[in-house]
């Protein structure tokens, strides 16, 4: 690098540490630039990507014939409240509703926190749950997501299937604790996990059903299923 | 350009055996040892390596003139961690699916010491085409190594091979070696499993290179000893 003429005003260790400092700023925006063209260039794409992702994820709680509205649009937000709801989609068909699908949270899984989508029918019965993300011990507590589990036939996600929403929470356990669920031996904390969660956010969304359809595109729901 | 076979040979030699990083130099453990879990997840960041170790040992060695010997480390780790986020963006936008598996390891490749090893070992000081050709054979002698270890770990950990392909190739499907019903065997999918699998390859690679020493030794040439694995990171 030749060093500008000012610079042989200054002493000699001076106008190695300005040169040096000089050097860095320079590749540092030069390098900054590429990442941030490269940003640029692939935001479409990975929205796109992520948003396509979701979808899969919601196709198979509920299914994509069942509505004509377009689902990812009409989206209310429940901010992770006490039954650790967060975002809600609206399905509707001519305007009718069809089902809602909301995300849910378990944090007390044995790997921590569980996350979940399940699809809950305007009749109160659920179309379906799916495990979004989980850390369970692979082999032992990961058949809560239905790709993991051995039975391809009769995963255990299938048993939520049509189940009230507005079951009692004793109900929401495994047979061992007196619920309505099976498990697989050797494995209860990931399963137990997964039902407390749902039945929580299940009883909540379903008792507030009416007034999620209700809230304005975007709204922010309150713990009593209102709009903000 | 004075780029010859023989330079070839070398630089494959060099990557894919003699200074392996996986069972030589020891270096860039953390994704070797939590992305190993099976072959398909192995292979994978193992590629997207390969690609970071090439650009990064091209873009360091053309900029070699440029970069003042006192900041250079600053430098290398700011164009590895630049590269590196355009692979990460690159691999969201355009393989999404195994993204979602990648995602959070590919940022580490950044850390990987073996990238900045390579750029401050061989990429500064030598020309372009080289330093392309070492970054590459580098990492593959890093993916042959993952392939193994993730082979071996989901196969007795899970009785499967190619678990998780269909990520990559829309269609194609996982082998059950022996059988639907296969318990498996946890501990090789944990990472204590990876450290047992990776000792077992580890040694192995330096019983075959003593194997061949001793060979040497008894055709009347000098030995040709082994690198000794020094251990890094």
């Amino acid at each position: 690098m030749t060093a500008p003429a000012f610079l042989d005003a200054l002493p000699a260790q001076w106008r190695k540490a300005v040169t040096c400092a000089f050097g860095l700023v320079v590749f540092t925006l030069v390098f900054t630039a590429l990442m941030a063209f490269t940003h640029e260039m692939t935001r479409e794409r990975i929205d796109a990507a992520k948003a396509a992702q979701q979808m899969r994820l919601i196709d198979e709680v509920l299914p994509r014939a069942s509505y004509d509205n377009k689902l990812l649009e009409d989206v209310v937000n429940a901010g992770g409240n006490s039954a650790h709801v967060g975002r809600i989609w609206r399905a509707r068909r001519g305007g009718e509703a069809v089902a809602l699908v909301f995300e849910t949270y378990a944090d007390d899984g044995y790997g921590g926190r569980i996350d979940l989508v399940v699809g809950l029918g305007a009749d109160g019965c659920l179309g379906g749950v799916r495990v979004a993300a989980h850390h369970e011990t692979p082999g032992l507590g990961d058949y809560i997501d239905p790709a993991k589990d051995r039975d391809k036939k009769s995963p255990w996600v299938a048993q939520f299937i049509g189940v009230a929403a507005n079951l009692p929470a004793e109900r929401w356990a495994v047979e061992k604790d007196g619920g309505d669920f099976a498990y697989h031996a050797g494995a209860t904390v990931s399963p137990r996990a997964v039902l407390r969660a749902v039945g929580r956010g299940a009883n909540w969304t379903n008792a507030h059903l009416g007034a999620i359809f209700a809230a304005p595109t975007g709204a922010k729901i309150a713990e009593n299923g209102q709009a903000e | 350009m004075a780029m010859s076979f023989q330079h070839v040979k070398e630089s494959a030699r060099d990557g894919l055996w003699r200074h392996n990083p996986g069972l030589a130099q020891i270096l860039g453990l953390c994704p070797i040892l939590a992305i190993s879990t099976s072959m398909v997840n192995a292979v994978s960041l193992g590629l997207a390596t390969v690609l970071a170790m090439a650009v990064s040992n091209l873009v360091v060695s053309a900029l070699r003139r440029w970069i003042a010997y006192e900041i250079r480390i600053p430098v290398f780790i700011l164009i590895i961690a630049a590269l590196v986020t355009v692979l990460d963006l690159a691999f969201n936008a355009y393989f999404h699916s195994l993204y979602l598996v990648l995602g959070i390891f590919i940022p580490l490749i950044t850390t990987n010491c073996i990238v900045l090893a390579r750029a401050e070992a061989f990429a500064a000081k030598n020309g372009v085409f080289e330093s392309t050709l070492d970054g590459v054979m580098m990492g593959l002698g890093l993916v042959w190594v993952l392939a193994l270890l993730g082979a071996l770990r989901e196969l007795i950990g899970s009785g499967t091979l190619f678990a998780g392909i269909d990520m990559v190739i829309p269609g194609a499907h996982e082998i059950n070696v022996f059988g639907d019903d296969h318990p498996g065997f946890l501990l090789a999918i944990l990472p204590p499993g990876a450290f047992f699998t990776l000792g077992v390859l580890i040694a192995g690679f330096n019983a075959i290179n003593a194997h061949r020493a001793a060979r040497a030794a008894g055709h009347a040439t000098p030995p040709a000893t082994p690198a000794p694995a020094t251990a890094a990171h």
